[in-house]
């Protein structure tokens, strides 16, 4: 599928972390056709195996890319009087919510939105203060009666934006965080298609990322991979936000650097994006990177780990904002940089030596 | 269903063309005759039968709240003020479309992950936000929006249906009351309807006050898509008007005293004919009825309106029964009407 | 089962120091394990091995309950015998005052405040002490390090429950009796009293890891909204087992969740969906283990969590062992 395509059903749908199955069909079916085999790991992480070509001599080894499903949302914790009161699951500021459409699965999908009093009602001292999570409410339009007999406690919410096209080949919408990596790896797959490799490739698209990595860290315990890199999404330049905790946005892959990223793997993939002239940026992440990346890094014993970025305006909001093209162009440096992997590759990031024997 | 296309029609207060033109198809083949006025105000005369005829005037409007490009900064995205009363709470991560060329944009917020925690707890001012166009910088920008260019929510009309056959949308303060009015269009009365629909309420019943001056009504009523407050509270308090309980009749607001006579003749109508309706709790908003009953020597004036969740916000939320139990309550009113006194 | 519960609760076992509780649960379960192994945490490993169904796939089934409670622990034996402390897992200040504590030995001391500056307010922990009754620092028989934690006496309201430690003693007990009254199953069940839950799922991370199961049902206690002015949260004493939905550490195993719904749903037990704002489980652990676990947590709605009196219904004990015998008698499919 073409990126925006893709982009626009993968980002419409719901997947709030835990309940992934909704998109993880629609990224089994596009992964499927551009690999070997599919599968669906016990957390639900979605596993696409594209093998590598190579001669009986040279030794398996394997690459891991991920990239997060998984959206924040919310979930029902109470109902009350014909309304919904809710808690989040991953890291919400409160002050979007207002005012915002929602889908609330219950025994079917419920439309709804995101309330509080009226401001007409409320003394000024109410209006200064950030509407707090016990006075926001989801209303879904039911009487209390039809709301108890559809909707329970626990049930997940997620939030509604229709994918928009920008000025200047940006798109905005929500669940960009991360479907955007999703699409980036599936653009990889494309790239590769026309390329020759010789490891293989497991594409993942990861789960529960937004409430602790964990599809990640299982998926890499399960696949064992040589290397791994994440794909995930980075704080884009906007106005009021330090330039020093920003990436630009349309200023192509930002490669991470740090405790968090193995260097050589770094020093390859800037290379690789040097070599074939795509436009780059750096990306220092002193500590933790807050990815998939994160946990990859400390699985068994231990992987060489990368992390690629792609700059993001706003996120965590339904109106995340990205270039198109900065997707394209980390899919193509990731197929790049996989089909440049060779023995001398793995020999350079200290990985163990292996017989060609499998 | 005509309240989809009024609601979805963008017009914000001083820029009511393109709902006017959704009203005027809806009521052209229904009306004796109809102009506009200079402020913008559409006019419609449906005349009555029988000899000394009243002069009504229902009035509707059709602006709804917005917002206005103020500024294009040098990195393309665009600094706005509100146009009629927003909660500036209401206003992060949603989507808008910019002037007649309905440019989309967002209005972006800073990532929770780089907030101090005390600044969550801050309310971000709308001096503060700026909508993102993709625009790079501002020649970019320029191309596509200019300063002055009116800006809108981006909602569509949904269905949620249930038993109060809820419905969601952008501007049903005041869309719903057009659309009321739209309806009652479909009938004649023992007096000349003026259906008046008019603009810039939302910046101080300014379409209003003209247009009752050019008619001069005799009997003033506004329809509204009003204020709702029916959600748990904190402390036990009534709530303004409840969804799903029927129209609710304004006894006093910030604006007018309702005329009594004509509370009483819309609580008699329903009552007689069992139609549920509930009074709107007093003191709160405002309405074109304000104007209306001091134009000139004074007009006996009321309200009617259509219950609304989250009026003045990106989505509000009614229920069809409530509307066509306006529609029908202010039927059985105006049949009524004539025989109310009205002197002195 | 009370007495199972007198004893389970009235037995000594901050985080780290669970081999009393141990050997309560031990001695409970003889002649019921077909393997028992303590591992190096000190988690306590029961297997009950399956009997093969033809037509019904085995699984390796892992249900854990904690061993340890909450508790302080001796940081400084001052020049006059008082006893400074710190805490070990979630313990709130305000429980304290008035509070006993007992060491590993039995002896008991009593928890002090220094001088009141603001009455309304508790203090924080720094300003409270042990004194264990020492005339002076030579007879205080008491050392850094040495733990301790509430006594307080189980006492059967009918109905209600009342217990220092339910948090988790009343899933250990849930999980004997369970053993006890599962007389056969299709698959490998493991039941694991596990380790330092409280301070850091210590015990579940490597017992899971040893175990290795497919799926998993952590057993713990969970708060409720049912008392006055609580927080919001939709869980009630009595209403039956909490099927959890959410945690601060984890989201339940959509499958393994529907697994206990559709078994209540075929016994007629009653139940309630959990989600928690504060707090997680062993089942955080153990989700994350290897490769990942299919795991969902079956939680016992509990009154006044980490103080020395919390509250639990006997009903909703119960329910809780006929659900797991209910889970573990039949085929599993998520």
């Amino acid at each position: 599928m073409q990126i925006k395509d893709f982009m626009k059903q993968i980002t419409e749908a719901s997947g709030v972390s835990g309940y992934e199955g909704g998109v993880r069909e629609l990224v089994r079916t596009e992964l499927a056709a551009y690999s070997d085999e599919v599968r669906t790991d016990t957390l639900g992480s979605l596993i696409a195996l594209k093998r590598g070509q190579r001669p009986d001599d040279v030794p398996q080894r394997s690459i891991m890319l991920a990239g997060h499903m998984d959206e924040i949302g919310l979930l029902v914790t109470k109902l009350e009087k014909g309304y919904l009161r809710f808690s989040t699951v991953g890291g919400f500021d409160l002050r979007v919510l207002l005012g915002q459409e929602v889908i609330v699965h219950g025994r079917r999908d419920f439309p709804g939105v995101i309330g509080t009093r009226p401001p007409h009602v409320l003394g000024p001292e109410d209006r200064d203060q950030v509407v707090p999570l016990d006075r926001l409410f989801i209303d879904v339009g039911l009487t209390e009666v039809e709301l108890g007999k559809n909707i329970r406690v626990g049930d997940i919410v997620s939030l509604r934006r229709e994918f928009t096209e920008l000025a200047g080949g940006l798109v905005a919408g929500k669940a960009f965080d991360d479907r955007a990596a999703v699409a980036c790896i599936d653009q990889c797959l494309q790239y590769l298609a026309g390329l020759r490799h010789t490891w293989d490739v497991y594409a993942v698209a990861t789960v529960q990322e937004e409430t602790g990595l964990k599809g990640a860290l299982t998926s890499a315990f399960g696949i064992d991979p040589d290397i791994g890199v994440a794909i995930d999404v980075g704080h884009g330049n906007m106005l009021g936000v330090s330039e020093v905790d920003t990436v630009n946005v349309g200023g192509g892959p930002a490669i991470g650097f740090g405790p968090n990223i193995h260097p050589a793997l770094y020093e390859q993939l800037t290379a690789t994006a040097s070599r074939y002239e795509i436009s780059h940026q750096i990306d220092p992440i002193p500590g933790a990177s807050g990815t998939d990346a994160w946990a990859m890094q400390v699985v068994r014993e231990g992987i060489p780990t990368a992390l690629i970025s792609i700059p993001l305006r706003y996120m965590h909001t339904t109106v995340e904002t990205i270039s198109l093209k900065d997707i394209e162009r980390i899919g193509r440096l990731l197929a790049l940089f996989i089909a440049g992997l060779t023995e001398e590759s793995a020999e350079q990031l200290g990985l163990a030596q292996q017989s060609s024997a499998t | 269903m005509l309240l989809k296309e009024l609601s979805e029609a963008v017009g914000v207060s001083g820029h009511e063309g393109a709902v006017r033109e959704v009203i005027l198809h809806a009521i052209k083949a229904r009306v004796d005759e109809h102009h506009v006025d200079a402020l913008g105000n559409l006019i419609a005369l449906k005349k009555g039968y029988g000899g000394q005829r009243r002069k009504v005037m229902i009035a509707a409007h059709m602006d709804e709240v917005g917002l206005m490009i103020v500024r294009i900064e040098k990195e393309g995205s665009l600094r706005f003020r509100p146009v009629g009363g927003i909660d500036e709470r209401v206003l992060l991560a949603k989507k808008v479309l910019i002037g007649d060329k309905k440019v989309p944009g967002v209005i972006g917020s800073k990532p929770v992950h780089l907030l101090e925690p005390r600044q969550r707890q801050q309310v971000i001012r709308v001096e503060d936000m700026s909508i993102d166009i993709g625009a790079s910088n501002q020649e970019d920008a320029a191309n596509l929006v200019k300063v002055g260019d009116y800006a809108s929510f981006d909602v569509a009309y949904r269905v949620l249906g249930g038993e109060l056959q809820a419905v969601t949308g952008k501007a049903f303060d005041d869309r719903a009351g057009c659309a009321v009015l739209v309806e009652l269009l479909k009938n004649t009365y023992p007096f000349d309807l003026y259906a008046v629909f008019t603009v810039e309420e939302e910046v101080g019943l300014r379409g209003a006050k003209v247009a009752a001056y050019s008619v001069a009504p005799d009997v003033g009523f506004a329809l509204e898509g009003t204020i709702c407050d029916d959600m748990p509270k904190q402390k036990d308090a009534s709530p303004t008007t409840v969804v799903g309980k029927g129209p609710a009749i304004t006894i006093m607001d910030r604006s007018i005293i309702a005329d009594k006579r004509l509370v009483d003749l819309l609580v008699t109508a329903a009552e007689e004919k069992r139609i549920p309706y509930q009074f709107k709790q007093p003191g709160i908003g405002g309405t074109d009825a304000g104007a209306m009953h001091l134009s000139r020597e004074g007009v006996p004036s009321v309200v009617v309106a259509v219950p609304a969740r989250y009026i003045h916000s990106p989505v509000c939320l009614l229920s069809l029964k409530d509307l066509r139990n306006t529609v029908g309550l202010m039927n059985q009113a105006l049949a009524r009407l004539d025989a109310v006194d009205l002197s002195r | 089962m009370k007495e199972l519960i007198a004893e389970l609760t009235e037995t000594w076992g901050p985080s780290g120091n669970e081999d009393a509780v141990r050997k309560v649960i031990e001695k409970s379960i003889t002649g019921h394990a077909d393997e028992v192994r303590v591992d190096a945490l000190g988690n306590l490993i029961v297997l009950k091995k399956g009997n093969v169904k033809k037509g019904v796939d085995k699984r390796r089934i892992m249900l854990a309950a904690h061993m340890d409670e909450i508790g302080v622990i001796v940081s400084h034996v001052d020049e006059k015998g008082f006893l400074r402390f710190s805490a070990i897992g979630g313990v709130f200040p305000p429980t304290l005052l008035g509070s006993r504590v007992q060491f590993g030995d039995g002896k008991i001391g009593v928890i002090g405040r220094e001088r009141v500056v603001k009455p309304d307010e508790a203090p924080r922990m720094d300003k409270m002490f042990i004194d264990v009754g020492s005339p002076d620092k030579g007879h205080v028989g008491r050392r850094v390090g040495d733990a301790a934690c509430f006594t307080r006496p189980f006492v059967d309201l009918g109905q209600r429950l009342v217990a220092k430690a339910f948090d988790d003693r009343i899933g250990c007990a849930v999980l004997v009796q369970t053993l006890l009254g599962l007389k056969t199953t299709p698959h490998d069940v493991y039941f694991v009293f596990t380790t330092q839950e409280e301070v850091g799922v210590r015990g579940a991370t490597t017992s899971a890891f040893g175990v290795e199961p497919e799926i998993a049902v952590a057993v713990d206690v969970t708060l409720t909204g049912d008392t006055p002015e609580a927080p919001t949260m939709a869980v009630a004493l009595g209403a039956g087992p909490a099927i959890k939905v959410k945690d601060r550490g984890m989201l339940a195993h959509v499958g393994v969740k529907n697994w206990m719904v559709s078994t209540a749903e075929r016994l007629k037990l009653p139940y309630q969906f959990e989600v928690l704002d504060a707090g997680s489980t062993d089942g955080m652990a153990i989700q994350t283990s290897r490769a990942g676990v299919a795991t969902g947590v079956l939680s016992i709605p509990t009154r006044y969590v980490h103080s020395p009196s919390e509250m639990v219904d006997y009903d909703d004990v119960r329910h809780s062992v006929e659900l797991l015998l209910g889970m573990l008698s039949s085929p599993v499919s998520l």
